[in-house]
């Protein structure tokens, strides 16, 4: 049975659920205050499982990758992803190392949740998409649900994957309703989600952008543009299969990502697409990105750094104003 | 002195036998004639990537790893090797992974700087520095939820003390309480600078003093005072006490890499040498207390020899690893059925 829930108690739902089921999984955060995400795990699994460390990212990921390396399973609540960059040596540089520098003996079966993309004037420092720097980290992987029902799915297969996974969430997303399944739920990694179909254009959009993308699609069709969106959901793995079988029958490819654009997950689809689809293309690929700029905290400014619904119908326009009529027939 | 340091001090630890010394005397023998012979293979290009001896330093890795059971895991950094061998890991795995082969430890992937045996419980040696000790802390903490008896021991040099993550370990460490030993190796150089150069505080345990944690210097090279004090931390570790920190004052031989001038320090005269060496110092200890005679020195070095020259006989044979590997070993989970 499905209901709807808030994406982040759908995330939640997810926790309780692998924690319920799994001794191993321990869940650690820094704050206590009310209202505090970790309080109603602490009073259902206890303070030896639910642990709040202090604000010490690096010896609280560092202590979970040993947890992790020791056999448990943890959780570490980032809050906000740019949190991350505080502990990187043991997020990039340790974690997801062990398992190939020791030749497959050990494991770490560790999931950082991090929250990202807070554009509602967190300004500089706290409304990064930052995903993309870690696409580079083998032995990382990366969760990026759109909704609430991956939000649930991949927390949970995060959980049961034995590697360390960055299981991003949006935080303009936390509040939204959607469908989640009830009890046990897992969407797997590395397949993508076609929201929509349309054999005109394909859309590859992640996290906050594919309603963005959603919305786009649907002004288009009244223009009698069949726009198809894809989600990854996970970037690594990353379903290319999924992308590339979309442009072959679309011929064109738009990707819309709220990272900047040299540092976030189109760059490296369209270029997976130009290596290995290229004889698909019908005309060049567009990326409708966040601007390489540090986000501003003026509203209007803001607005103006990140993609929206506008720029992606442009950006539609424009790649099929440059495919040849002829083909389209 | 602190409570908890008086208590520490006041136990008494397991004393050193003729037994426990002799066994003592043939690890230090096995990890300075395997490091003596790694630098030679270094500079014929038989072993790999970057070298970092613990020559001089063998007495630490002694008296701590051969206290400890298999069970007991033990996080290394970037001079790895004694502590890899006093925790009882094969001689012959670990040249084959300095060598790059398919017998290593680590199947040729890790190296020098991250030699990992599950087996014997090293559980990860790290090559950033001060980057192992929040693992071990994990470990701690995976035992004290399993109510186990297996201790935590992380070993790292003076020169993690300055890292940040250095200070917020001990912090959480002592905060939960955690049943972890961590033991500065203090050479008195953290690479290529000497600790003056660094900080102003001399000695490590004065460091962590605020916190309130049982702490103890000791000299590094006098392995019968390693062992002392180590095995009354262990004890308590034992118990679910803890975190502990030794620090050990030593003395590194070598460079901070094999190959490295060292123009930064003079060399030790061979005569001061003689006063400092870890194993001479046992030695002369072991001979006057009747433990052991000319017969017995003899012998451990010579086993010593023998089974270092077989580890790179065995290591020379091994094949480089097959590039499946490589695809296998980037997630958990890939191995083939």
């Amino acid at each position: 049975m499905a209901r709807e829930l808030p994406y982040i108690v759908a995330i939640n739902e997810a926790i309780e659920f692998e924690m319920a089921r799994d001794e191993r999984v321990l869940y650690f955060g820094q704050n206590i205050a009310t209202p505090s995400a970790l309080e109603p795990f602490m009073d259902a699994f206890g303070g030896d499982r639910v642990r709040l460390t202090p604000i010490s990212e690096t010896a609280e990921i560092g202590m979970a990758v040993g947890a992790a390396l020791a056999g448990l399973r943890p959780v570490v609540e980032l809050y906000m992803s740019e949190f991350l960059l505080v502990a990187m040596d043991q997020v990039v540089n340790e974690a997801p190392r062990f398992h190939a520098m020791s030749g497959g003996q050990v494991k770490v079966p560790l999931v950082l949740k991090a929250g990202y993309g807070f554009t509602a004037g967190w300004a500089g420092q706290h409304t990064g998409s930052i995903y993309g720097m870690f696409m580079g980290v083998p032995g990382l992987k990366i969760a990026l649900p759109s909704t609430a029902a991956d939000a649930k799915g991949l927390m949970a297969t995060s959980i049961r994957d034995d590697n360390p996974v960055c299981f991003f969430y949006h935080i303009l997303l936390t509040l939204e309703h959607g469908e989640v399944p009830e009890g046990e739920y897992l969407v797997p990694f590395g397949v993508a989600d076609v929201r929509r179909t349309g054999g005109d254009v394909t859309i590859v959009a992640t996290g906050w952008m594919v309603d963005r993308a959603l919305a786009a699609a649907e002004r288009l069709a009244a223009d009698g543009v069949e726009v198809e969106v894809i989600d990854p959901r996970t970037l690594a793995p990353l379903d290319t299969a999924t992308i590339l079988e979309s442009v072959a029958k679309t011929g064109h490819l738009v990707l819309v990502d709220q990272a900047t654009r040299h540092g976030g997950a189109s760059a490296i689809i369209a270029a997976e697409v130009a290596d290995q689809g290229f004889d698909s293309l019908r005309g060049p690929i567009k990326q409708i990105t966040a601007l390489d700029a540090t986000i501003p905290y003026s509203e209007p400014m803001e607005r103006f750094v990140i993609p929206d619904e506008d720029k992606i119908v442009a950006g539609v326009h424009e790649v099929l104003g440059s495919a040849p009529v002829a083909a389209k027939a | 002195m602190t409570g908890k340091d008086a208590e520490a001090k006041a136990r008494p630890g397991v004393a050193l036998d003729a037994q426990a010394a002799l066994a003592l005397l043939a690890t230090m023998w096995r990890i300075r004639v395997f490091e003596e012979r790694v630098g030679v293979l270094k500079r014929a290009d038989e072993v790999y990537g970057l070298m970092h001896l613990s020559v001089g330093q063998e007495g630490v890795a002694a008296a701590i790893c051969s206290q400890l059971d298999v069970a007991d895991s033990v996080y290394s950094g970037h001079r790895a090797h004694g502590h890899a061998i006093a925790k009882g890991a094969p001689l012959n795995r670990i040249m084959a992974e300095l060598m790059g082969r398919s017998d290593g430890l680590c199947r040729g992937f890790g190296g020098s700087m991250h030699l990992v045996d599950v087996e014997h419980g090293l559980m990860g040696a790290t090559g950033v520095v001060g980057g192992n000790i929040p693992l071990a802390l994990g470990s701690a903490l995976a035992t004290r939820l399993r109510g186990g008896k297996e201790v935590a021991v992380v070993f790292f040099g003076d020169g993690a003390v300055q890292a940040g993550h250095f200070n917020e370990s001990i912090n959480l460490a002592s905060l939960w309480g955690l049943p972890v030993i961590l033991v500065c190796e203090n050479n008195g150089f953290a690479e290529f600078t000497p600790r003056s150069a660094h900080t102003n505080v001399e000695r490590v345990s004065d460091v962590v003093a605020p916190y309130g944690l049982m702490r103890e210097t000791v000299d590094g090279n006098d392995v019968a005072a390693v062992w002392e004090a180590f095995g009354r931390f262990l004890e308590l570790a034992r118990r679910g006490e803890g975190p502990l920190l030794l620090e050990c004052l030593t003395y590194r031989l070598r460079g901070h890499y094999e190959g490295d001038p060292t123009q930064y320090r003079e060399a030790l005269a061979a005569t001061e040498w003689q006063q400092r060496d870890p194993i001479t110092r046992l030695a002369r200890h072991g001979t006057a207390a009747g433990w052991f005679d000319a017969e017995d020195l003899e012998r451990a070095e010579r086993e010593a020899r023998t089974e270092v020259e077989a580890a790179v006989g065995f290591a020379r044979l091994s094949p480089y690893p097959d590039v499946e590997l490589l695809e296998e070993l980037v997630y958990a989970g890939r191995r083939k059925p």
